[in-house]
């Protein structure tokens, strides 16, 4: 049989294809991205992207209410969005098997957040199933839609970071044929969730999920290993492999299922063992059924609720507490060094604007994109950043608390794909009750920040192929800004007087900056400007062009006590000028 | 076969290409018949940030990190994230790093200057290290872009793989009109 290394996330995107998956939507999010992405090899799946992950998971609900097997995936915060269909999912069930994958990012290398998605699977009662490797992520993404049909029950896939983008090697397999072909069918009782229906349908979930445990007290993916007696781990997930990596000898109830928990194979599981541990990221949410169950166990006095764990995490955890004898010697440390923060690239369309925003003190409510970076040094120029879409209403909020003088030092910054997302509501808002607000929408034509991918606006779908292009402006002013106004944003002078008169208008406004990301290559999308070069004879080392922030471009103290310049790497340099703009000197050319 | 497994760490910055290597050494481990993890994080670091890829190979390998203080070989991109990751090593372990320097934003801005003495700091904790002029010589075997490629040669000198495994490894993961450029840069840094 054929064996490949995979990601977790190609090898979940390789079990929706072996499942006969017919349909998967998804919106971008960090660590989960790339499950769609390899989803469009398989031409056999219809693979789109939605504007957020509430349309996803409707998607895919459609998709099952049909009669298809259907995938929905997003990252932890996505759940948030998409939680309200699928709280009433849990209550119609399935027609063709439906999986959501979530992938949650547990010492948040790339979110707002660190919530722990299990809870939702508890909270929406629906069961979950968490992979410890890539193999597993193919075999539990095909477990996950037999179980959702023969429960009738959206299944949920949850996955880490860790496993996500962790590659391990998996055997393929063939994907199923002899799936019912999709045709509508009317069911209204189970599908019109009205009072009187809903009311016939919460008996079903509750009954479910106790099913649903009883299946999982015998099921292969509850596994019970047992080695010594006198240590017995429960975990699940990445967590697992740490455990058998620190404690080879421990005997460990593994579990493929992290809800709902089999209730007699944990006790069963704990009365083989003296000791009894609940090694778990983030929340104690197995630990505190555990202790509900009346058994004795340790879980969040030894670990942190904060951050993932680690081999090393877990071991130093361990040897804290008394249970494993300290053997390591004292790590190696080195002395404090230069940090080496995320920036946006030379060239970023972004960059200038955040320059002006600034230079005129403006408040700026911000948003999700890559234009966060904005708020870091030498920009300095976000001030608030809470979910996607945020931005925009935390304007229109924000500018109700203040006197009028303060009101117009406030901007929105919101990318195309975040604006797309979910801003579009907020602007509704703001047009709506006429709060007196700017909006800057940084339309560079991808969502850059997850690895570009298209968006309703970038004129392609998912696969390449050309699409209708929302016109931003149009749709602004049809939500009724009357001021739309579109700069280039390399061009500091007008963005700027944009910008200022903008600001000071007492109304709602909308300006939108027309650049294309600077990684988008081919199709006529970025090009590059003539490559540009400090001057050493006029450069007086001023410093004004550093104050960008630009990595192409580098201080460069002189040695002999004069003044230091600056120099632009030509392998870094795009030619946006934004730093010849602002040299005084003309050295810069 | 032993049942030791061997930890294999990427450092460098954003953008460098840590990724690819990763992917040559983990497909090489597969076909030389290991079990293989490897882990990384792609998403926001990749904007110009400090990264790290872990590469694990053995008989059978549990977790896709290597264990803090585990690491056998540090394969560095650049020069101060070589540096900022050898807490992650054990003392005997062996060092491979590209001479080159990507100054960092407190750096570019004149507020922090780039430690000029990183190698001799490094040599001095790690005795089996080598410092590479990897855009150099991959100038000379043709394209300085294969700067990767013969830092990778020199890496695999230090792991007891095949080297049949590693150049069927570069031939499936290199594109073609690369291939010979990145096989002659694979032999400069062999012999180092
Ligand atoms: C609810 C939610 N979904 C997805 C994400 C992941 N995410 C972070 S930024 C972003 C989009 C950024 O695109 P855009 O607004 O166009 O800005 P750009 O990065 O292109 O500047 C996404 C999808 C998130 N943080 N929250």
């Amino acid at each position: 049989m054929d064996r490949a290394i995979l990601s977790g996330n190609e090898a979940i995107a390789r079990g929706a294809y072996e499942a006969g998956v017919k349909v998967a939507s998804a919106y971008p999010g960090t660590p989960s991205t790339e499950i769609l992405e390899n989803v469009i090899n398989y031409k056999e799946i219809d693979a789109s992207w939605a504007p957020n992950e509430k349309v996803a998971l409707e998607v895919a609900i459609g998709a099952s209410f049909g009669g298809a097997r259907a995938l929905a995936c997003m990252k932890h915060v996505g759940v948030n969005v998409a939680a309200d269909p699928l709280f009433t999912l849990s209550y119609t069930g399935v027609r063709g098997g439906l999986v959501l994958v979530v992938a949650d990012d547990p010492e948040m290398h790339s979110s707002q957040n660190e919530q722990d998605s299990r809870n939702y699977a508890k909270f929406a009662k629906i069961p979950m199933l968490e992979p410890a490797d890539s193999e597993e992520c193919k075999e539990f993404t095909r477990l996950a839609f037999e179980l959702s049909e023969e429960f009738d029950t959206p299944v949920m896939l949850r996955s880490v970071t860790r496993i996500s983008h962790g590659k391990s090697i998996v055997t393929l397999g063939k994907r199923v044929d002899n799936l019912p072909a999709p045709a509508l069918v009317k069911d209204a009782a189970k599908l019109v969730m009205l009072p009187g229906n809903a009311r016939v349908r919460h008996p079903k979930v509750e009954e479910r999920i106790v099913n649903l445990s009883l299946w999982g007290g015998t099921a292969a993916i509850n596994r019970s290993e047992i080695r010594s007696a006198d240590l017995g781990v429960i975990c699940s997930g990445v967590v697992y492999q740490y455990v058998r990596e620190i404690l080879p000898e421990a005997s460990i109830l593994k579990l493929g299922m992290v809800h709902p928990l089999p209730h007699d194979l944990i006790r069963d599981f704990a009365s083989k063992v003296k000791t009894l541990l609940v090694i778990e990221e983030l929340d104690p949410f197995i630990e505190e059924q555990v202790k509900a169950m009346g058994l004795s166990v340790t879980g969040k006095a030894l670990f942190s609720l904060c951050g993932e764990l680690s081999p090393g995490r877990i071991r130093n955890a361990l040897e804290q507490g008394g249970l494993l004898a300290k053997v390591t010697s004292a790590p190696l440390t080195v002395e404090k060094l230069p940090p080496r923060p995320p920036n946006m690239c030379p060239g970023c369309p972004h960059r200038g604007v955040f320059y002006l925003l600034n230079r005129l003190n403006a408040y700026v409510t911000g948003d999700i994109g890559c234009y966060t970076l904005g708020f870091l040094p030498p920009l300095n120029a976000m001030d608030t950043c809470v979910c996607m879409g945020a931005s925009i209403s935390n304007a229109s909020g924000i500018v109700r608390s203040l006197p009028r003088e303060e009101q117009k030092r406030v901007v929105a910054v919101i990318g195309d794909s975040t604006f797309l997302h979910t801003g579009v509501n907020s602007l509704m808002e703001m047009a709506w009750n006429q709060a007196p607000a700017t909006v800057l929408i940084l339309d560079n034509r991808i969502t850059a920040m997850t690895g570009r991918q298209e968006n309703p606006a970038s004129g392609f779908t998912l696969n390449g192929e050309v699409a209708p292009e929302v016109n931003i402006a149009d749709l602004c002013r049809a939500i009724g800004i009357k001021h739309v106004v579109t700069v280039d944003p390399y061009d500091l002078v007008a963005t700027r007087a944009v910008l200022e008169a903008e600001m000071q208008r007492p109304e709602p406004s909308v300006i939108i900056t027309d650049r294309p990301c600077c990684l988008m290559k081919g199709e006529c999308r970025f090009e590059k400007g003539k490559i540009l070069a400090v001057d050493q004879n006029k450069c007086t080392g001023c410093k004004a062009c550093l104050r960008i922030g630009c990595p192409a471009i580098e201080w460069q103290p002189a040695s002999d006590g004069k003044k230091g310049k600056a120099y632009i790497d030509p392998l870094l340099c795009t030619g946006c000028t934004v730093c010849q703009q602002l040299c005084k000197f003309d050295a810069i050319n | 076969m032993n049942d030791k497994v061997t930890n294999i760490l990427l450092v460098g910055v954003g953008g460098q290409g840590t990724l690819l290597a990763s992917e040559i050494l983990s497909e090489t481990f597969m076909l030389a018949g290991f079990d293989v993890k490897k882990s990384e994080i792609h998403g926001m670091s990749q904007r110009g940030g400090s990264v790290v890829s872990h590469v694990r190979f053995g008989r059978e390998v549990a977790s896709p990190t290597v264990p803090e203080g585990e690491g056998d070989v540090l394969f560095g991109f650049e020069l101060l994230e070589a540096y900022r990751y050898l807490p992650l090593l054990h003392a005997g372990a062996k060092v491979v790093v590209n001479d080159y320097r990507i100054p960092p934003p407190s750096v570019l801005l004149g507020q922090e200057v780039y430690p000029d003495d990183l190698a001799e700091r490094i040599r001095r904790r790690f005795p089996d290290f080598l410092l590479v002029d990897g855009l150099h010589l991959a100038s000379e075997a043709g394209n300085p872009k294969a700067a990767n490629t013969v830092l990778l040669g020199a890496v695999s000198k230090r792991l007891e793989i095949a080297e049949e495994h590693w150049l069927a490894a570069l031939h499936k993961m290199v594109p073609a009109k690369a291939l010979e450029v990145n096989i002659r840069a694979f032999q400069m840094g062999r012999v180092l």
